[in-house]
């Protein structure tokens, strides 16, 4: 329950903050960071949720835009970064990214709770 | 232990967000911050508009005084409809932003020498040529003239105040894709900025004359070698204004200076070994109207193509501006209020780039290192210094100290491109330097009622100079080649002059009524085309020839001269013709003098394949490719061994100088010898016969990848302003070419095609090869361009307000509303 509950309190915090807020793009780190720190789970377990939480935000968010753009965009971005003009793959990368830096914040709340 | 691997995640997370939100080098370019980048709610994924987007909005806003409707057509062009002239600029301001923000910005940091604040040190050289050439002092002066007239004032400060009020009004995730990609982020817009826009114009169309090529080339060959290179007369010339026609007397007689020949013509002294930048040389355009003697609607047809690099966003956007006084519509700049090329209900005009020399050089002579006194006229005089400072993204910035002569910013000195030995300093006299209000031009052109306000508008435009068409629906035409044009001494500015006499200075600027121009001529037509203006009668020197192109106007002279009955599709039909002119001239002279007797069976089906050739440019046409490529291969062969000598950037001679002197001098033109072979003076017979087989070695190569088709050898592309292949459309199949009507080259051709029959009710066609939207992530980027491609228009929606609100064709309405 507690694993559930904190990707979807990190899911959501890391979207708020990006909506309501003009604090810079890496703000949804901290709010990964909290949630590891108020919810008390086992190191691993607040990486994975921490990672599962943002990665689904981006990949779904990118998804729907992408989506809603008919991979206009997506196809020119994935020749420049260079990913042979696969957008699934960059929606994949998208969420990888946002996914790894939630996890890592996670799990450094989660140890950092465990230093008190 | 939980202290260490609170440690190692705290600082591998930082780490990564440190690293995720760097730009890292990356070849030639920057990464962008990766992080910031990919974050769906902040970077490039909030660019990806969507498909089915709507531009149906009321906004409310202080900057407008009255309500202004905007109606989208499905091509995404704005239809304006205000009720003053302020509140139509502050939308057209806007709207511009709305769609071509980052491209606006960027062409200015472009010409403004500011570059390298987006892109680092890789931008300076760049930024050293515009700052050094005068650019930010000339748009300065210019800004002044803008503000001295009521109405450009007026129309800049509004168009400002509305492009700042679209910029205020972004959040930060809605900037520009391109801010992105590059990592920085808009500034609020001045009306020096418009100011500076429209001196990169003035760069791009009259910034070219090669003086300094031309020096060099004349002190490597001598002066006479020179002229047989470089002639002062082009045979098959068929100037703007006919030959035969009558002239003005002038009313400035200019006076050459006494030593010209010992210290000017036969002065040896190589300047500097390369520009660092220059316009492409197939800058131009093509433009006519046709009287209504000879169209079938008994009313004139006007036509039009500017001729400039090929880029997304384009150069260009279409717009139609409507106030109770006047009704507009045309192409304009984002950059710049006014429509520029288009028409209204009553008259069309057009441009195409005059060419005329207006930038000329002179060596100056300095006390000492500190440059700030030079000799001139027999006395020391003061130069000023002005400090111009580069800024550089992540560095410390660059001073440069430009010293300011009579003549003009010392371009060129020990601190610039000095890699000669023994540095020269050279100012720059340049008409673009003067503060000149071009804007009042089309700010009258759009709002003509007839050829005495044409005549008006464009009789105060300086610079760059053009050929101004017009047409109007009472049935008159017109062309005047327009600009402000230094009455010069024969061969004054073809080379660098001496700077330390009064005597080479201009004497004067022609007044307008000398301009050459034209009203309802007998034959029914007015055209132009970068040639000639005018032939050797015409009182006042024009510049060297090989400035102007010749075989556009020959052929669009020669269909016009013939055609009766003429409707728009004619019109459309000549605007995309592919027929080589230039290829008629030269066939008889290479099928006259290639031996094929030396030919091997595979270059003999190559020379059938280019004798066959139909003189058509069309994409799937494999004769031009080999006419092209043989030619070049005998340019080469005529000129490299003499000028690959001299050891510095000089220019072949233009293709025209080339054939005209095979056709009257193919056996004594000193230059068909080939120099390094001593003992041998080769015959034209076997150096065309040679480059042909030369030539048939890189043909043979194409032939076997399949890449012979003109289309593919060609290989035209509309590349985005950073060149980067993914924001560019590639490989599009298109013919036309250099000396063609159809000017398509590979990075540069008809930027905007227009044609507008002034029937009634106006009947107007256009396309340009990009789309409406500047935004890569939109489906209204380029969607333009394969229309283009395949040469064909789309009627151009002219309508009033009423007209508008029930027209099927608008798919969006905006209101802006004062509040």
């Amino acid at each position: 329950m507690k694993f559930i509950t904190s990707i979807i309190l990190t899911a959501l915090l890391s979207y708020a903050i990006g909506l309501f807020t003009n604090l810079p793009w890496y703000s949804f780190v901290f709010c990964a960071l909290m949630v590891g720190i108020a919810i008390h789970q086992k190191p691993w377990k607040a990486f994975t949720a921490g990672f599962i939480a943002v990665f689904l935000l981006w990949a779904i968010l990118a998804f729907l835009k992408d989506n809603a753009n008919e991979h206009i965009l997506s196809k020119k971005v994935a020749e420049i970064l260079p990913l042979n003009g696969n957008y699934i793959l960059l929606i994949i990368i998208t969420g990888f990214v946002g996914g790894l830096l939630a996890g890592l914040s996670g799990i450094t709340g989660s140890y950092l709770r465990k230093l008190k | 232990m939980r202290i260490i691997p609170f440690f190692i995640s705290a600082i591998l997370t930082t780490g990564l967000v440190i690293a995720l939100n760097t730009q890292f080098k990356s070849g030639n370019s920057k990464t962008p911050k990766l992080g910031y980048f990919l974050s769906p709610q902040y970077g490039f994924w909030q660019n990806a508009e969507p498909t089915n987007i709507s531009f149906n909005e009321d906004i409310k806003m202080p900057g407008v005084s009255k309500q202004v409707d905007v109606y989208y057509d499905e091509r995404l062009v704005p239809h304006i409809y205000a009720e003053n002239n302020y509140d139509a600029y502050f939308i057209q301001g806007y709207i511009h932003a709305k769609f071509r923000l980052w491209q606006m910005e960027f062409q200015t940091y472009l010409v403004g020498g500011r570059l390298s604040e987006i892109i680092g040190e890789d931008g300076l050289k760049t930024d050293k040529y515009f700052r050094r050439l005068g650019l930010v002092y000339a748009a300065e002066n210019s800004l002044k003239a803008l503000d001295a007239d009521a109405n450009t004032k007026e129309a800049l400060d509004a168009y400002t105040n509305g492009v700042n009020t679209y910029i205020n009004s972004l959040k930060p995730e809605q900037i520009p894709f391109e801010y992105k990609l590059l990592d920085y982020k808009p500034e609020a817009w001045t009306n020096l900025k418009s100011a500076l826009f429209l001196k990169l114009m003035s760069w791009d169309l009259a910034g070219a004359p090669e003086d300094l090529t031309y020096t060099n080339t004349k002190n490597y060959f001598g002066y006479d070698d020179f002229e047989k290179l470089f002639p002062a007369i082009q045979d098959s010339l068929d100037p703007i204004i006919p030959k035969g026609s009558i002239f003005e007397t002038p009313s400035i007689n200019v006076t050459p200076p006494t030593n010209m020949d010992s210290v000017y013509l036969e002065r040896k002294n190589i300047t500097i070994k390369e520009e660092t930048l220059k316009p492409n040389k197939n800058n131009g355009s093509n433009n006519w109207a046709v009287a209504g003697s000879k169209t079938s609607s008994g009313k004139p047809i006007l036509c039009n193509d500017p001729h400039l690099g090929l880029n997304l966003p384009s150069l260009w956007f279409e717009m139609q501006i409507t106030t109770p006084e006047y009704s507009s519509y045309g192409v304009t700049f984002p950059g710049s209020p006014t429509i520029v090329i288009g028409f209204n209900d009553s008259c069309a005009w057009g441009v195409t780039n005059a060419g005329r020399d207006v930038k000329d050089y002179y060596e100056m002579k300095f006390k000492d290192s500190s440059m700030q006194e030079y000799w001139f006229d027999g006395k020391w005089q003061t130069a000023t210094i002005r400090t111009e400072v580069i800024k550089i993204k992540g560095q410390p910035s660059v001073e440069e100290k430009i010293a300011m002569t009579v003549f003009g910013p010392v371009m060129y000195d020990k601190s610039y491109v000095s890699d000669s030995a023994n540095p020269l300093n050279i100012a720059v006299r340049w008409k673009a330097h003067d503060g000149s209000n071009e804007l009042r031009t089309f700010y009258k052109l759009n709002r003509m009622k007839g050829y005495v306000d044409y005549v008006d508008a464009i009789s105060t435009f300086e610079c760059p100079g053009q050929n101004f068409v017009f047409a109007s629906h009472n049935g008159d035409i017109a062309i005047r080649q327009q600009g402000a044009f230094v009455a010069k001494w024969k061969h004054q500015g073809d080379f660098v002059m001496p700077g330390t006499d009064s005597s080479y200075m201009w004497q004067g600027i022609i007044p307008a009524k000398e301009n050459p121009q034209m009203i309802n001529p007998a034959r029914g037509f007015v055209s132009s085309a970068n040639q000639q203006a005018v032939d050797e009668t015409y009182p006042y020197y024009l510049g060297r020839p090989n400035l102007f192109p010749l075989y556009r106007g020959l052929i669009i002279n020669k269909k016009l001269t013939t055609m009766q009955n003429i409707t728009p599709q004619d019109m459309q039909q000549l605007q995309t013709d592919n027929y080589n002119i230039f290829a008629e001239i030269c066939k008889p002279i290479l099928l006259k003098y290639i031996n094929t007797a030396e030919l091997n069976e595979n270059e003999k089906n190559y020379f059938q394949t280019f004798s066959s050739w139909n003189l058509r440019n069309d994409v799937n046409e494999k004769g031009i490719t080999i006419f092209n490529i043989w030619w070049d291969s005998l340019e080469t062969a005529i000129w490299k061994d003499e000028f690959t000598k001299a050891n510095l950037k000089l220019h072949f001679p233009e293709s025209s100088t080339l054939i005209e002197k095979l056709i009257n001098d193919s056996t004594s033109y000193k230059f068909i010898d080939n120099i390094n072979t001593p003992n041998k003076v080769e015959t034209l017979a076997e150096i065309i016969t040679q480059a042909f087989k030369n030539a048939a070695k890189t043909i043979e190569e194409l032939d076997k990848k399949d890449n012979l088709t003109w289309a593919k050898y060609k290989d035209t592309k509309v590349q985005h302003l950073t060149k980067i292949p993914a924001l560019s459309t590639l490989h599009i199949p298109i013919g036309g070419g250099k000396h063609i009507i159809n000017a398509t080259t590979t990075v540069h051709g008809p930027s905007w095609r227009m044609i507008v029959h002034l029937t009634d009710k106006v009947e107007a066609f256009g396309v340009y090869p990009g789309g409406q939207s500047g935004n890569p992530g939109s489906k209204y980027y380029s969607n333009f361009i394969s229309q283009w491609a395949e040469g064909k228009y789309y009627n151009l929606i002219f309508i009033s307000k009423h007209e508008a609100r029930k027209d099927a064709r608008m798919k969006w309405h905006t209101v802006f509303i004062n509040g």
